[in-house]
């Protein structure tokens, strides 16, 4: 511990605050996990006692392999030291099986692999440069966004709480953005080709990694008006990146390929079997959009426009069933949801397309088509903000616009994680957790950009101040009023409605400021 | 003042790893027939609760002492009352007469937690917040700093049982040290009400209190402000006793009850001198009962009169807070029937003066909580206790970078190397020595953990290693007594030769 101290030598405070982080997840250990949790260690029983022919077949527990085969390998090394610390999690048969040395693996094995996630992190803090302001140490952007990165509320809840391999995954992208700062594109590109066959959630921001590495890395110059040289385009470069993401794919999907077993593998990625919006709403789009049905069809039954008779029964406990049916607004089918994400996609692809603006520029884009595909997905889990979160925080010190809509975004998004934890000893933790995130990030970045004009407008502020009445009815009065056996849903209806307006209007909000940001050329000839 | 986001920062992280480790296990968790700290406290609740006042302290059929008697001075039972009513609303079970003996759930586990966490919100953390932030002549990021490290002291997170005393005890400090006298007095009374262990403050309070007076001259000011603290400090025992006052029996039986000398010298192991030595000498069973108490107060007496007759003669914020820990280290390592959590006394006044002497304080504050091994084992806290005192040695190391804080200046031992120096003329090497020291405990200490957790004892000695930790821990508390006296003894000299060069 001393030689600890003194490598920590006093001043380096990156490594406090990552040495910080890892003590408090493991403090965490004995809280509340979810169903992830076994889902994991099903994963690891598959694919530590079957042979690959059978780990997208295998079906004895409800929660099959649904992920793409780097992440199958990923559970295959883990289990090789799980079987040090207990054989019979390693056993498909033993369902629900967590013993405390389970649950001890597990959760050291989310704590481990997160250090790719702050050596991720580490690199981005070198390669960002925002705002200069004090000398302060706490007022550096680089001290900001390490905090705002390692710290993040909706990391710590949803890995080291609710139990996921988010951080080590979130680390990947992160690491392969600050290789396009550095202006590595290769490894960039091979990092983002492995993140989607670990977790194919990742496909929705690839159409900004397509269009960034081919306009830009494709295409070695520019006009001087910023517009495309056709003639400066490099075949070799095209090649080569073809060449990588190619290994890599035949690497993870070929031994499938050779079983002839792709269609199952596919089959078991992409389920549209699911409904529209997952057990908890996430606040998007299709939220706002079911709760206008919903206030339609009381409306309707009220004025007698509708016949009781005909309403499916599984809308009036909606939120709690995984199918949903409309009453009123038409149902929307997977094709639609799918047409919508790509519309709402398409102009900020355009946008790096036709106003190249450096990773800078990329980075916006991936945001965007993060937060697009959040908005309009199918199926969509409330957790999947932290794709667009993140990012955010890369932009966040660098512009008070951009400061401005990450805080409406986080906040609104980590508060739409809290019906994720609903037991009773962790209120406290995720109530403090989350005022400890806010109140640092709101006080940070206002210090941090306090000689321009104020983040937030009244509107703005009004809106996140509401968040704190709505937590308090939600889970100190709601639960004691005559409703909540009538109607169990509603804090949950009310959360996701409530934050789908703050992520719609930050994901307009940041569309509006990138659509019209003049391109670099322009402002360099001012 | 931009920066008083960090400090909410600070108090928010106190907070979540109080919660956090409040989550593990409790002391005596599913241990019957006595289970354990824990149960002692829901027991209080149910007493106070059921029992008139009159019965509260006397054994009877429902009453029995045996079983967690009540030993603590009145605002505690108040205190357990108040709770009581508060669990007899969410669920009477949990306080239901002998029905309720050993009760375990889940539910009542948070309730205990969140009580406690409720009078830490009350009580302890505004304290340490508003003394870190009426330090003097420190930056405001060392009062956050100070504030992060205090909040973060493993000792008082892992022994949560309330430190509603410590607490008190504080704002005691707080009040006394910036001259709102009558206030601090009337908040350390309420300390000692609280748990008789305050005595162990009690002294430097007195001397410091009654050397204020003498400065101010006993025939003007001093005389109306020492009868006004004497009339704060009577009033405030006449109101929490006052139910207690109507029989001579009753005020009788609570003394009994709060000093129990028939229990002996020493229980368990504890790391102070009494413990230690008789692993040589079983003084317990050698001597009578009565000399030991003899001898306990003698060496309790003698080791802390330095201090306080110096506090008398010159008495200021700074000396009272270096004789606050040095006598309750006397305490500690010689009185009579010591608890290992006593140490907690001694660790609270350690953290006022970490933003002093930073080095030292966290070596005090490690040895401190290690010297606790045995008794957090028991509750299975191991996890837990190995994490937050990595956090605090963190937090403590990057805030004041301690391994270059380690000059003479920085450990206030300038004057007495100084003074050393007219006789021996090469002392120069005291740094040195100290880094050493400080090194070789801190390995020493982690060699002994991990032999107490990995390696089975001998079956002759089965308590080798608890008695091997206590020994290490009452080395380093012998060591630290004399530090601490030589930093009290020659710290006037300092201010007078100071004084000299203005």
């Amino acid at each position: 511990m001393a030689a600890l101290g003194i490598a920590i030598g006093g001043s380096n405070w990156f490594s406090a605050l990552a040495l910080g982080v890892t003590l408090l997840k493991c403090l965490l250990i004995p809280t509340y996990h979810s169903t992830d949790f076994e889902v994991h260690r099903n994963w690891l029983a598959i694919t530590h006692s079957l042979p690959i022919s059978q780990w997208y077949y295998e079906a004895t527990s409800e929660w099959t392999l649904d992920y793409p085969p780097f992440f199958a390998w990923f559970e295959y090394a883990l289990s090789h030291v799980a079987k040090y610390f207990d054989q019979e999690m390693l056993n498909v048969r033993n369902l629900n099986y967590s013993s405390s040395r389970t649950l001890l693996f597990q959760r050291f094995s989310v704590i481990v692999t997160d250090t790719l996630f702050v050596y991720a992190v580490h690199e981005c803090c070198k390669c960002i440069d925002g705002k200069k302001a004090g000398k302060e140490l706490t007022e550096k952007p680089k001290f900001i966004l390490s905090v705002l990165l390692l710290w993040n509320f909706g990391l710590l809840i949803v890995d080291h709480i609710h139990f996921q391999y988010n951080g080590f995954l979130s680390g990947l992208m992160l690491l392969s953005i600050a290789r396009f700062f550095q202006k590595r594109h290769m490894e960039g590109a091979f990092l983002f080709a492995v993140l989607l066959h670990f977790k194919h959630i990742y496909l929705y921001v690839a159409p900004a990694y397509g269009v960034y590495l081919l306009r830009s890395y494709c295409f070695t110059a520019n006009k001087p008006d910023g517009s495309i040289r056709w003639n400066s385009f490099s075949f070799v470069r095209l090649i080569s990146l073809g060449l990588i993401v190619f290994l890599v794919s035949a690497l993870s999907l070929g031994p499938f390929l050779a079983l002839n077993q792709l269609p199952q593998v596919f089959s078991r990625l992409f389920p549209f079997k699911r409904g529209l919006c997952h057990a908890y709403w996430a606040p998007n789009f299709w939220a706002l959009y079911s709760a206008l049905d919903k206030v339609l069809s009381v409306i309707g039954l009220e004025l007698k426009l509708l016949d009781p008779n005909k309403i499916p029964k599984a809308s009036m406990t909606s939120g709690l069933v995984q199918q949903f049916q409309h009453t009123v607004l038409p149902s929307v089918t997977p094709l639609a949801t799918f047409i919508c994400t790509l519309i709402a996609m398409l102009p900020s692809v355009f946008c790096l397309w036709f106003k190249p603006q450096g990773p800078r520029g990329f980075l916006r884009c991936l945001i965007l088509c993060a937060l697009s595909s959040f908005m309009f997905g199918w199926h969509v889990h409330e957790k999947a903000i932290l794709l667009a979160v993140l990012p955010m925080s890369l932009l966040s010190v660098g512009k008070a616009v951009d400061a401005s809509i990450f805080l409406i975004l986080t906040t609104t998004g980590h508060y739409s994680l809290f019906p994720l934890l609903f037991t009773a000893p962790e209120l406290p933790i995720k109530i403090v957790l989350m005022l400890l995130f806010t109140t640092y990030s709101i006080s940070s970045l206002k210090t941090l950009f306090r000689k321009e004009k104020p983040l937030f407008n009244w509107m703005e502020t009004f809106y996140l101040l509401g968040l704190g009445p709505l937590e308090v009815f939600c889970e100190f009065v709601f639960p004691f009023t005559s409703w909540n056996l009538k109607y169990p849903f509603i804090p949950l209806l009310l959360t996701s409605v409530y934050c789908a307006v703050g992520i719609t209007y930050a994901w307009l909000k940041l569309y509006v400021s990138v659509l019209t940001d003049p391109p670099v050329g322009k402002t360099k000839k001012q | 003042m931009e920066k008083w986001y960090l400090m909410t920062a600070a108090v928010l992280l106190g907070l979540i790893v109080r919660w956090t480790v409040s989550l593990n296990s409790y002391s005596g968790a599913g241990k019957p027939p006595m289970f354990g700290d824990y149960e002692a406290q829901r027991h209080w609740q149910e007493i106070t609760f059921n029992l008139p006042i009159k019965q509260w302290y006397f054994n009877s059929s429902d009453n029995n002492l045996q079983y967690w008697g009540l030993d603590y001075p009145p605002l505690t039972a108040y205190h357990s009352f108040l709770c009581a009513y508060v669990a007899k609303f969410i669920n009477p079970d949990w306080i239901a007469l002998h029905t309720s003996r050993g009760y375990e759930s889940q539910a009542h586990k948070l309730f205990m937690r969140a009580t406690v966490l409720i009078a830490d919100l009350l009580i302890y953390i505004p304290a340490v917040v508003l003394y870190c932030c009426c330090l003097k002549e420190i930056s405001t990021k060392k009062k956050i700093a100070s504030a992060l490290c205090i909040l973060l002291y493993p000792g008082l997170i892992l022994i949560d049982y309330g430190h509603f005393h410590l607490g008190f005890a504080l704002w005691g400090v707080l009040g006394v040290s910036y001259d709102w006298d009558l206030l601090g007095s009337l908040a350390f009374c309420l300390a000692i009400n609280y748990k008789q262990m305050e005595l162990y403050h009690s002294l430097p309070f007195f001397c410091f209190l009654l050397g204020k007076c003498f400065k101010k001259g006993l025939k003007g000011k001093g005389l109306v402000l020492l009868i006004k603290l004497a009339c704060t400090v009577v009033a405030s025992f006449v109101l929490c006793w006052l139910p207690f006052f109507t029989e001579r029996e009753q005020t009788l039986q609570v003394l009994r009850r709060l000093f129990p000398v028939d229990r002996g010298l020493f229980e368990d192991k504890v790391a102070n001198i009494w413990c230690s030595f008789s692993v040589f000498l079983k003084i317990r069973d050698i001597l009578p009962h009565h000399i030991q108490i003899m001898i306990s107060f003698c060496f309790t007496f003698l080791s802390l009169l330095p201090a306080c007759i110096k506090l008398t003669l010159h008495p200021s914020p700074k000396g009272f807070r270096f004789t606050l820990v040095s006598c309750a280290l006397s305490f500690f390592l010689f009185s009579f029937q010591v608890h290992e959590k006593s140490i907690l006394l001694v660790s609270l006044p350690v953290c006022l003066v970490l933003s002093e002497i930073p080095f030292m304080s966290t070596w005090f504050l490690l040895v401190s909580t290690f010297s606790m091994l045995p008794l957090l084992l028991k509750d299975e806290l191991l996890m837990p206790s190995v994490v937050t005192v990595m956090a605090f040695f963190i937090a403590c190391a990057t805030s004041f970078s301690i391994f270059e804080k380690t000059s003479e200046e920085e450990l206030q031992l300038k004057c007495f190397s100084t003074s050393v120096r007219k006789y021996f003329t090469c002392f120069t090497f005291l740094p040195r020595i100290i880094q050493h020291l400080f090194l070789t405990s801190v390995i020493t200490m982690i060699l002994l953990t991990i032999m107490t957790v990995t390696l089975d004892p001998p079956q002759k000695l089965p308590d080798l290693f608890s008695v091997l930790v206590c020994f290490v821990s009452c080395l380093h508390f012998l060591f630290f007594l004399v530090y601490f006296n030589i930093i009290i003894m020659w710290d006037s000299k300092n201010g007078r030769s100071q004084k000299k060069i203005n």
